[in-house]
């Protein structure tokens, strides 16, 4: 008996260690010589992110290179794609194979903050460039700022600064987090935090869960406890779902706490259904539904997945594809090193169907307007997908950092 | 106070659920002496099948929390008959690693088909909604699963500990060639035991897949608990592992009151500590 007792604790540290590591499985191109321009798609094919980015992304992917004209000067472009699982070390082992072996030339997508931090080193290491959609650290533009990395689409800062100003000011002022326990998760707790503080709020408390939980209810519980006003939900994807889910179920509203989803994309509220996520606050740089232009894209992007709207995530790959191809093909070099296209991407303005006019600051960060949305009732919805009502326009230069608090040591002070 | 009672019933939920996978493991340890890494690729299955007859033959909850065990059961039966069997005689060892292999094909062949993301399953219509306890709001749903739980756990004590049937099933355990001489047919009874034990998980199974999202890693995720409880426990102790598997979830409820960070380690520490003092478990016998 006793024996076994000793043999289980370690078979089962055995098993801990065997989920790690079961879970590499890739889909790469094989290697082949530099005939053609190589864009890899690296992202969460099948988590709980697989539907704000995911096979979406690849399509949109495709469809900026479509949309280019499928070559650079005489080489075709090609679009490769791998999942990451949302694992930092799967994921820069895939890109350090893409990049040495397969000849990829440019990262795209990467959601997951902590597997875009390495594979945002790692890309300066290789001279590439690495075009980021998916995370939202803004430590990809700070701290851990890059001359290869071109930070698209959102941060940390403008989420914190779109939904939880407007969060404090509509009376919001007493916050406990429920946070995800990794680098995306810390970074937008710690900048919701500020703008929380700076606007006249208090912070009650936090708890961190891990990423992808399978249950809310006693994270819930928790934060039912500490009588904040308002529950912070600094996670994203699936986590928020199950999150809003669970706080619907054990009754959180009843007693008077609110939710604010810090990040909440479409397809998410798409899952929920407009029932229970009516009067949700959200920051978003796009929404499908805003001009002629936006309707546009969603209208050829959605067909090729399952009926989705795209999310900004999958609009960012789009616009950030094309604008590299556009720097790339302005700098007319064949082969140029990743850091002369990211310079190139920063002198020329970005115009694209989905976040219209911007610009690239030195840090890496892509700067334009965001927008604060609200989930409309059902009520008010006239068909699917139509979801959100604009509260405000943010302009680019108020939405993200200003660039004299930033501590990316490629900033000159 | 609130927050204290509120953590103690979450905690008694999660319980439940310990409570039935650690009494299938007991039971299929205690006859068949194959410590069954299988069985939270089993729970998978579970509620994997009830989703899967929800979605494509239109089955609904009800008649899913028997039909579904009763699949998964059978294909217990199946992996008995066909594999394990041919392991009894080699050093239990062999079947730790059959079934570990076994977990991994399972949960492999469900994340090829279905992805590493989530299915949603409904709550039952009839479960839906909740009542407010004054100190929490419970959802139907989850009162449901304690009581549910509960009751199988007691009718399986029962059956065991105090029926003629359960009284051969122990005797087989002792000695089967004696068992086996007063006319008793002891394979089948051991394939029926796997084939119970089996069924078990998959009743959590289905009771999980409401609650949580019905995904192939739902099962490994929660067996490495599991798997604790039943070592504090003691190692094949039907009593102990039910018992066991309320109070640690009770345990990790506290646990999220006094101190959040320590409620995931707060099992495992327990383990370390009943095995260093009481290396049979809380209520197994000495070997």
């Amino acid at each position: 008996m006793k024996r076994f007792g000793v043999l289980m604790v370690v078979v089962a540290l055995a098993a801990v260690g065997c989920k790690k590591e079961e879970a590499t499985s890739a889909t790469t191109a094989p290697a082949a010589a530099k005939k053609s321009v190589k864009i890899g798609v690296l992202t969460d094919m099948s988590g709980l992110y697989a539907d704000l980015a995911g096979p979406g992304s690849v399509e949109a992917a495709k469809m900026a290179v479509e949309d280019f004209g499928g070559k650079l000067g005489d080489l075709p472009i090609e679009v490769v794609s791998a999942d990451h699982q949302n694992k930092p070390d799967i994921g820069s082992n895939l890109a350090r194979q893409w990049m040495e072996v397969d000849g990829v030339d440019v990262i795209v997508d990467v959601p997951t903050s902590s597997v875009a931090l390495a594979v945002s080193e790692l890309v300066k290491q290789k001279d590439k460039v690495f075009l980021a959609s998916g995370p939202g650290s803004t430590d990809l533009t700070g701290k851990a700022c890059s001359p290869n990395t071109v930070h698209w689409a959102y941060d940390t800062y403008a989420l914190a600064n779109g939904t939880g100003k407007a969060v404090v000011q509509a009376g919001g002022d007493t916050w406990f987090f429920l946070t995800a326990d990794y680098a995306f998760g810390q970074a937008l707790e710690r900048d919701t935090s500020a703008v929380v503080t700076a606007s006249g709020g208090k912070v009650l408390g936090t708890v961190k869960h891990p990423l992808n939980a399978p249950d809310f209810s006693s994270f819930l519980l928790q934060a039912q406890a500490s009588k904040a006003k308002i529950i912070g939900l600094a996670n994203a994807g699936g986590d928020t779902i199950n999150a809003i889910k669970a706080a619907h179920e054990f009754g959180i509203a009843k007693g008077g706490q609110k939710l604010a989803g810090l990040l909440v994309f479409i397809t998410d509220i798409h899952a929920l259904g407009l029932e229970t996520a009516q009067g949700l606050n959200l920051t978003t740089a796009y929404y499908w539904d805003r001009d002629d232009q936006t309707r546009a894209f969603a209208k050829r992007f959605a067909p090729k997945v399952k009926d989705h709207m795209p999310t900004m995530v999958q609009g960012g790959v789009y616009a950030s594809v094309l604008h590299y191809l556009k720097a790339r093909q302005a700098l007319g070099a064949a082969n140029a090193s990743g850091a002369a296209i990211v310079a190139k991407m920063r002198e020329l303005p970005s115009q694209d169907p989905i976040f219209g006019a911007g610009s690239i600051r030195i840090d890496g960060r892509h700067v334009h307007k965001m927008y604060l949305y609200e989930v409309k009732a059902p009520a008010e919805s006239k068909g699917p997908w139509d979801y959100y009502k604009l509260v405000r326009e943010i302009p680019a230069e108020e939405a993200f950092l200003p660039l004299d608090k930033s501590v990316c040591p490629l900033v000159k002070k | 106070m609130q927050a204290l009672f509120s953590q103690l019933l979450v905690g008694l939920i999660n319980g439940s659920f310990y409570a039935l996978l650690s009494l299938g493991l007991a039971i299929i340890f205690g006859l068949l002496n194959v410590i069954n890494f299988a069985h939270g690729a089993l729970y998978t299955c579970g509620a994997f099948a009830a989703w899967l007859l929800l979605e494509y033959a239109g089955v609904g909850y009800w008649p899913s929390l028997v039909l579904a065990p009763l699949l998964v059961g059978l294909l217990g039966v199946a992996i008995e008959r066909t594999m394990l069997r041919r392991l009894y005689r080699v050093d239990p060892l062999y079947g730790l690693l059959l079934t570990f292999g076994m977990a991994l094909i399972i949960q492999g062949a469900f994340s090829l088909r279905f992805g590493w993301s989530g299915q949603p399953y409904q709550i039952p219509a009839a479960l839906q909604g909740a009542m407010d306890l004054g100190f929490m709001v419970l959802p139907y749903y989850r009162a449901w699963v304690v009581v549910f739980s509960v009751a199988v756990c007691a009718v399986v004590w029962f059956q065991i500990e105090r029926t003629r049937l359960g009284a051969l099933l122990r005797a087989a355990t002792e000695n089967p060639t004696l068992v086996r001489a007063f006319g008793v047919n002891v394979p089948r009874m051991i394939t029926l035991t796997y084939g119970l034990g089996v069924a078990l998980a998959a009743v959590a199974g289905v009771l999980a897949a409401p609650i949580y999202p019905v995904r192939p890693m739902m099962g490994a995720e929660q067996i490495i608990v599991v798997f604790a409880v039943v070592v504090i426990g003691g190692m094949g102790s039907i009593f102990g592992s039910i018992v066991s598997g309320f109070a640690l979830g009770l345990v990790e409820g506290v646990t999220k009151v006094v101190y959040p960070q320590g409620s995931n380690t707060v099992v495992f520490v327990l383990m370390a500590l009943v095995l260093i003092f009481r290396p049979a478990g809380l209520f197994g016998k000495a070997a």
